[in-house]
């Protein structure tokens, strides 16, 4: 699969609400072309929802219902339960749509965490894509349960004291159909987790990495390249698993197995303004040797995790 | 009387935030004797400004984010200085 092999459906219509550089709408748009126009989307609060537009116009293509804060599991989980009642009362005919939540990372590690926890349990049909940008960057950059440790949040005005939680994996742990992360610098790897999520029936949850270049604090046109740094710096894990079974993929694999060198961390950090505090500190070296053996260990952790189901 | 049930539906169009294209301070400029045609612009553009088939940039709704000047690999697009007529 190439790009240009890729369909010409559009999720959005220019002129969106969102910051010039946004990674919300960059991944919306590489979703969408994998799911198709067949699919209802459900929005909990978030910038993907304060970038629409005002009634009676939206920029979204797709069918989007905004629902509150903590029912993303509830609502996505309740619309598929329906569709398959009108199937089997004969009211609806064809393909059955694909059900998705388009929900940031409040709506997933902190406040819909139990609904989405309850849901995927019970493995109710649609797919949840947390677009995690490590803040609660549309009401104000406040902390999250996604922020990394030592960055700057309006809430954590010295920087955050504890690091952040490893949200898919909780998610594997719940042994669903079907489990992935995935980062807008690698929009195949991307494209071929959604459309493989697609085919799936059961619980799917995809998370995309997304560098917000208004809450992290850099300019806007490095969006990508941050990306492909937290990656490349380990900072960022690429895998999928199946029923609990783990796989990693491409760069975060090569750098398990030591193939490849992880970047140097430096790179990553430094232009990103939330962590300015933690260079100017005097006990800056001793931090960033915190968080690259923290990187470390996450890694290995991984992959001995991929390691103990074969 | 009239029985008509207005829902709060909306309808995609386009600029449903405005004419965006206000908000740019830089404007990418494409040349088209680099472009290869690999489509990374068009795949990475936030706005869907930039057209799949001759690479056009749709200056109504283009940001001016930079993007596409960053990723492009054959170094295609630049960014200029957006200066009032």
């Amino acid at each position: 699969m190439k790009i240009k092999d890729l369909s010409t459906l559009e999720y959005i219509t220019p002129g969106t609400g969102a910051c010039a550089g946004c990674p919300s709408t960059i991944g919306l748009r590489i979703i969408g072309k994998a799911l198709g126009e067949n699919a209802i989307g459900f929005l909990t609060p978030s910038c993907a929802v304060a970038s629409m537009g005002l009634t009676p116009q939206t920029c979204y293509t797709f069918p989007a219902l905004n629902i509150c804060f903590a029912s993303a599991g509830a609502s996505a989980g309740g619309a598929a339960m329906a569709l398959d009642a009108l199937y089997r009362k004969g009211k609806l005919q064809g393909e059955k749509p694909v059900v998705f939540n388009w929900v940031g990372d409040g709506g997933t590690y902190d406040i819909g965490f139990q609904g989405l926890s309850g849901s995927a349990e019970r493995n109710d049909d649609y797919i949840h894509f947390c677009y995690n940008n490590e803040a609660y960057s549309n009401t104000g950059n406040q902390r999250s349960g996604a922020t990394p440790q030592f960055a700057l949040t309006t809430t954590s005005p010295t920087g955050k004291e504890i690091g952040q939680k490893n949200m898919p994996l909780l998610m594997l742990e719940h042994r669903p159909p079907y489990v992935a992360t995935a980062s807008l610098a690698y929009p195949m790897d991307l494209y071929r987790k959604v459309e493989k999520a697609k085919n799936i029936t059961g619980f799917r949850y995809i998370e995309i990495h997304m560098p917000c270049c208004t809450s992290w604090r850099f300019p806007a046109a490095d969006t990508i390249k941050m990306s492909k740094l937290a990656v490349r710096t380990g900072a960022w894990l690429l895998w999928e698993g199946e029923y609990g079974k783990l796989t990693l993929n491409g760069v975060t694999a090569s750098l398990a197995e030591g193939r490849r060198k992880p970047a140097p961390l430096e790179n990553y950090l430094k232009p990103q303004g939330r962590f300015s505090t933690m260079f100017k500190s005097p006990d800056k070296d001793k931090h960033l040797a915190f968080i690259e053996y923290n990187i470390h260990r996450e890694l290995e952790f991984m992959a001995g995790r991929a390691k103990l189901l074969k | 009387m009239d029985k008509k049930i207005v829902q709060p539906i909306s309808r995609p169009v386009q600029g449903a935030c405005g004419v965006t294209g206000t908000w740019r301070s830089q404007r990418p400029i494409l040349d088209t004797s680099l472009c290869n045609g690999c489509l990374i612009c068009w795949l990475y553009c936030p706005e869907a400004a930039i057209s799949r088939e001759d690479r056009d940039i749709d200056f109504t709704y283009c940001k001016g984010c930079g993007i596409c000047a960053v990723e492009c690999g054959k170094k295609a697009i630049r960014m200029v200085k957006e200066e009032i007529k």
